[in-house]
């Protein structure tokens, strides 16, 4: 019997436990690894092209990783308790979401010593010409030193390739991390595959790249200095970001394809929800409008010689579409596999409300935050090479 | 170090309603100290938090308020040395819902909320399998189901409830140790402990979990540890008036459950692919029962 028709969940399961709240997790811990991801392309396997954006790609890497957890302890039944994750963790089990704390703790500190050493030179200097609380936030985060020396600028930049490197695993363990926490649960099979975390790496790196292209455009658009994008920049981005929604793209489809072929009990099951309450999100959004798409127009703007305008433009318009492949994406991972339900014979819905505690508004402002953080920051840590970038 | 324990809970565990301070309930939390839980925080405290164990029984219940303030007639000593095990008899099921009323008076269950509940499966002459539980079946099954055409070839009630896994799944994911297994083998929700995260409520293949609306933790059917530690049998199973439900100890050869266990009689578990090796065992569940 179809499960659509028949449709029976089990009286415990008639709402998804699992809401926005953590879609917005998920995707946020994405745009962390794929903005560090742009950097770490340029402090360590030295991309020339990216090092006019590479600070700034660790300071939005930055902006985006302090509200990761803000979604989640909203989600918390019991915020309060939210410490207990980091002091009594369950190592027996053990619990994949037990880890998650302290890589997050661990990685939470590798980017923020890059940014001190990416910056400890200008900071130096800015020390000495500020007054006031800005003065006092450059002494406290340049850690004391004073040191203008050409010697201790090339220890900063053996720092800065160290941490650049340690961060690379550690961005990706905690993004696979994520991944296995639905990966490992065997009682949703949607969600039940060791490509999970492979998966959810590679969207990861493409949602983070995209972030990275647009809020680069944007930035230099309202700063009124559309002029000082460089052209080289963008199209090693947008050739990255080809690269890494090829294999995302291909590890999705490895993932449902291995799925269908095997077609056991469970895959009827998925297969009568990705067509029936799945259909939108998953076949027309996130499959067809904005993977097929987004896929040729980077293959164009990848392989042929674009004017500068076009290239911003559509550089834009497929990073915001691909940003939200990768939302859709996320949602159709943790909220299909709630909607699909344990009973095999048929389907819950799940609709944010809009005022809730866990609901579209709080999602907006966590969204709207990092941005606001990201603005806060450039005050401190400004973005883009200044003159005393050239003496390296 | 129980100031610091005491300060601990202040500062960690908001929800104070729930602490038992009363020094009758002492005995519990000493025996439940033993149990190896809760890694380093233990042993920082000296076992001073591992009594937090007895709040798995939901002091907001009237009828475990009575209940609490009797001691435990079964030592976890002797607890340890039983096998205790479910059986439900589906061909005994008649779809009545005393089961699950009794169960949501003993521990309190907020409505819309199911710690157990019954199915009703209808299979017709084409094999198709039916399935609903309206209000889990509480209010009993007294509608037949109009909207099947085909001539029935079949029909049963299957009441669900906690498997109390071997392995159990909700164990393994719980982040804070929160879900734990007793040393006597009950599958237990620490609610003082419990963050509500919902990672075991996903990873219970057979959906039992929830999180409470009042307490705002993880909940699920204990098997009424706190009765069967002073002797008596779960609610579900005392309020079953065909006997359907049977509780007892593998290891006496008096028991119900020791004498069907060892009978020829064929016994199945849910989900058995899960691995999750249930002890919950049922008579005469066909296999489109999952
Ligand atoms: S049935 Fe679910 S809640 Fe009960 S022990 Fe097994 S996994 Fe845990
Ligand atoms: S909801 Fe509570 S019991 Fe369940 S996994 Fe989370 S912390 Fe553990």
């Amino acid at each position: 019997m179809d499960a659509q028709v028949l449709n029976y969940v089990f009286p415990n399961d008639m709402h998804p436990h699992w809401t926005l709240m953590i879609v917005l997790y998920t995707y946020l811990t994405g745009l962390v690894e794929g903005a560090f991801i742009v950097s770490a392309l340029s402090y360590v396997f030295g991309f020339k092209s990216l090092q006019p954006i590479a600070r700034f790609s660790l300071v939005l890497a930055f902006s985006w990783l302090v509200v990761v957890t803000v979604p989640l302890i909203i989600h918390l039944g019991q915020p309060t308790r939210a410490p207990w994750m980091l002091l009594t963790p369950n190592y027996d089990g053990p619990s994949m979401m037990a880890g998650f704390g302290y890589i997050y703790l661990i990685y939470t500190l590798v980017i923020l010593f890059q940014i001190l050493f990416v910056y400890r030179y200008e900071m130096v200097l800015f020390k000495a010409t500020s007054s006031g609380i800005k003065h006092h936030i450059y002494s406290i985060l340049t850690l004391g030193t004073n040191d203008r020396s050409k010697e201790g600028r090339q220890i900063d930049t053996k720092v800065i390739w160290l941490f650049g490197a340690l961060g690379i695993p550690t961005a990706s363990l905690l993004h696979g991390y994520v991944g296995f926490i639905f990966g490992g649960v065997k009682a949703v099979e949607w969600w039940f595959t060791p490509l999970m975390p492979i998966v959810f790496s590679f969207s990861a790196a493409v949602s983070g790249i995209a972030g990275v292209i647009v809020t680069y455009i944007m930035i230099k658009l309202f700063t009124k200095r559309v002029y000082e994008i460089k052209t080289e920049t963008l199209k090693t981005l947008i050739k990255l970001l080809w690269t890494f929604f090829i294999f995302a793209f291909f590890f999705e489809m490895l993932e449902l394809g291995v799925h269908a072929y095997s077609v056991t009990e469970n895959w009827h099951h998925v297969k009568a929800a990705l067509e029936g309450p799945m259909q939108w999100s998953f076949w027309t959004m996130q499959i067809k409008v904005l993977s097929i798409i987004p896929f040729f127009i980077l293959m164009w703007l990848s392989l042929r010689t674009i004017g500068r305008i076009a290239l911003m433009f559509w550089g834009v318009v497929v990073s915001i579409m691909l940003l939200m492949q990768v939302f859709f994406m996320r949602w159709n991972v943790v909220v299909g596999g709630q909607i699909m339900g344990k009973s095999g014979r048929g389907f819950t819905e799940y609709f944010p409300e809009w005022f809730d505690k866990e609901g579209i508004l709080v999602a907006g402002l966590i969204l709207i935050a990092p941005i606001v953080i990201l603005w806060l920051l450039s005050k401190i840590f400004p973005f883009w090479e200044s003159t005393t970038e050239g003496e390296r | 170090m129980t100031t610091m324990n005491d300060f601990m809970r202040k500062l960690i565990v908001s929800d104070d309603t729930i602490a038992p301070k009363e020094p009758q309930y002492r005995h519990i939390e000493q025996e439940m100290i033993d149990r190896d839980r809760r890694g380093f925080i233990d042993k920082i405290m000296s076992g001073a938090l591992g009594g937090s164990l007895m709040l798995v029984v939901p002091m907001h219940s009237e009828l475990f308020g009575e209940l609490l303030s009797e001691e435990p007639t079964i030592s976890l000593d002797e607890s340890k040395k039983k096998q205790y095990c479910f059986i439900v008899d589906v061909t005994g099921c008649i779809g009545c819902g005393a089961c699950c009323v009794a169960d949501r008076k003993e521990n309190n269950v907020p409505e819309g909320q199911y710690r157990t509940w019954v199915e009703r499966y209808v299979i017709d002459m084409l094999g198709e399998v039916y399935v609903d539980s309206p209000n889990g079946g509480e209010d009993g099954y007294s509608e037949s189901r109009d909207d099947i055409t085909n001539e029935i070839k079949d029909s049963y009630f299957v009441p669900k409830l906690c498997n109390m896994c071997d392995e159990p799944s909700c164990v393994q994911v719980c982040p804070v140790g929160a879900t734990f297994k007793s040393p006597d083998g009950f599958v237990l929700v620490d609610n003082t402990h419990c963050v509500a995260c919902s990672y075991c409520v996903q990873a219970c293949p057979y959906g039992v979990r929830f999180i409470n609306e009042q307490t705002k933790t993880a909940d699920k059917c204990t098997w009424c540890y706190h009765r069967v530690r002073k002797g008596k049998e779960p609610a579900c199973v005392a309020a079953c008036p065909t006997g359907a439900r049977k509780f007892g100890d593998l290891n006496d050869p008096e028991s119900e459950v020791a004498k069907i266990y060892h009978s020829k009689a064929l016994l199945s578990v849910l989900k058995k692919e899960q691995g999750n090796d249930p002890r919950l065992y049922y008579i005469g569940a066909g296999q489109e029962v999952i």
